[in-house]
């Protein structure tokens, strides 16, 4: 941990995150009569990384926008380092957690340096310089600092998505979300973002990763959480649920997608 | 070849057109820039509250924004003007003094800021709403997100529309005239007009249309080439190139995860 400041030199990429807990208690979501998420509850140690899988339409991106709040939860509660998130005003909420969406949604209209700068001096109330300043060190981070000038149009999608991660980055979060990080990317970009992300995990940072790539769940997730129907169907280590899966319902799903 | 000459005379009379033309371009272009141009930023200025409101959540918002929109739209130009320019004619002359010139561009102001509001909301409406979750995501809240990232890619967007709407102000400004201008403050119908009046050759009115279409065909030929550019976008074709540069780029960044990926 006390590494982080004797070893600077190559970009920040040594610096340590100091991720919080997060708590689903009971959480149900719902759009307008329908319940799309029933019930969930589930423990994030700090630090760890929990990977959702599951079929589509299995209330996988709802869970992750009721974290941060993006969709209401109905009934139930969150707890960000335990405390209930639905006491928190909803903006300072999100400004401690992080999301990556499937489609990178950076701003068309700025550089790369400006969609991580922006909601630094905007919201964190930094100076405009200092914000900067920051997003380039974000930016270095994952590898992306000689792209700093480049609109999103000019990038590939792998290197988009890498800025969105070192938007989310610069602001400091205590839980990252994926949702479905890797979907949208050509296929030999996939693997670089993973790795990406695993580091982050490496280095502290508690995720809540959405992902339709097992082998990265098999091999970086702490816990991986298996839902169909707005419901938790299974969840334990990765060696339980790919190796011994127990419900008739994940045995199909992972005989589908192996 | 009797009606030949008839036609030349009463539509093309040079003489005609060249003793106006002075007039034309020193009152009559002058007026009707200062009037659309005044009209034209009220407004835009006007319609971005009106946008803003009918996107709203809040149905105290939205209504009043969509009432006001369909009272404006919906009446002839010609009635509004009238009714804005007498009605309050006594309120103006306190304000501005006896011209009916101000109350003239409020009227128009008001008809384009429905147009415009519509324009804008239609533009912001149609920015993906992955951009205002992100601005979201990173802890801002709805204003911000909508005035530093959400509202300048609708405007972006509409500039065309705009520009057209401009084109329709210029030609709705010759509605002025119905407030009863003074001298030096007619706008280029009203010149062409009183002109062609006095010689009882319409050639100055035609002299006047010109002068419209100076203004307002090379701005459809811009707004033309605007959207196709828009269209097409600003790329350049570039080289063929590697995804696995790329690869190789991020594997400086980030060690791998052991092992194969599944």
């Amino acid at each position: 941990m006390s590494a982080s400041t004797s070893t600077n030199s190559t970009a920040a990429s040594v610096q340590t995150f100091h991720g919080s807990s997060l708590e689903l208690r009971n959480l149900t979501m719902a759009y307008g009569d329908v319940e799309v998420l029933r019930n969930v509850s589930l423990d994030v140690a700090p630090g760890t990384t929990t990977c959702i899988i599951g079929p589509s339409g299995s209330g996988k991106s709802t869970l992750l926008r009721g974290v941060n709040r993006l969709h209401e939860p109905k009934s139930g509660d969150v707890l960000l380092a335990g405390e209930s998130a639905l006491k928190v005003k909803p903006d300072i909420l999100r400004s401690r957690i992080g999301m990556v969406f499937q489609h990178f949604n950076l701003f068309p209209d700025h550089t790369a340096l400006e969609n991580v700068a922006l909601a630094l001096w905007s919201v964190k109330g930094m100076s405009k310089a200092a914000a900067r300043e920051r997003a380039r060190r974000s930016l270095a981070e994952v590898g992306l600092a000689e792209r700093a000038d480049h609109r999103p149009r000019d990038l590939s999608g792998g290197q988009q998505q890498r800025v969105a991660i070192a938007r989310a980055l610069a602001m400091e979060p205590e839980v990252m979300l994926f949702d479905e990080a890797t979907s949208a990317l050509d296929p030999e970009l996939v693997k670089g973002v993973l790795n990406l992300m695993a580091g982050l995990g490496r280095r502290g940072m508690t995720m809540l990763v959405v992902t339709h790539e097992m082998g990265f769940a098999r091999k970086v997730a702490d816990q991986v959480v298996f839902m169909d129907e707005g419901e938790v169907v299974e969840s334990g280590t990765p060696a339980e649920l790919f190796d011994n899966p127990r419900s008739k319902r994940l045995q199909r799903f992972l005989s589908e997608v192996l | 070849m009797d009606w030949l000459s008839t036609i030349t005379r009463t539509f093309f009379d040079f003489g005609a057109m060249a003793e106006v033309f002075p007039q034309l371009i020193g009152v009559g272009l002058l007026n009707t820039l200062i009037i659309s141009i005044s009209a034209t930023i009220i407004g835009v200025a006007l319609g971005m509250v009106v946008a803003v409101m009918g996107i709203s959540s809040s149905a105290w918002l939205r209504v009043p924004a969509r009432v006001y929109t369909d009272l404006f739209r919906g009446l002839p130009a010609i009635l509004t003007i009238l009714l804005i320019g007498q009605g309050f004619a006594r309120l103006s002359q306190s304000i501005f003094g006896p011209s009916p010139y101000p109350l003239g561009i409020i009227a128009l102001s008001l008809i384009a800021s429905a147009y415009i509001g519509e324009i804008f909301r239609a533009g912001i409406q149609s920015v993906d709403k992955g951009q205002g979750e992100a601005c979201r995501a990173l802890g801002m809240s709805y204003a911000k997100s909508m005035r530093l990232v959400v509202v300048p890619q609708g405007i972006r967007r509409v500039l065309p529309a705009l520009v057209n709407q401009f084109i329709a102000i210029v030609k709705d400004s010759s509605l002025v005239y119905f407030l009863g201008l003074l001298v030096g403050e007619r706008e280029l119908f009203r010149v062409g007009q009183d002109a062609a009046v006095l010689s009882g050759n319409l050639s100055p009115l035609v002299m006047a249309g010109v002068f419209y279409l100076v203004i307002t065909v090379p701005l459809t030929h811009l707004v033309n080439y605007f959207d196709s550019r828009f269209r097409t976008g600003r790329r350049r074709p570039s080289a063929p190139s590697s995804g696995l540069k790329e690869v190789t780029e991020l594997d400086a960044v980030s060690p791998q995860i052991t092992g194969s990926n599944t």
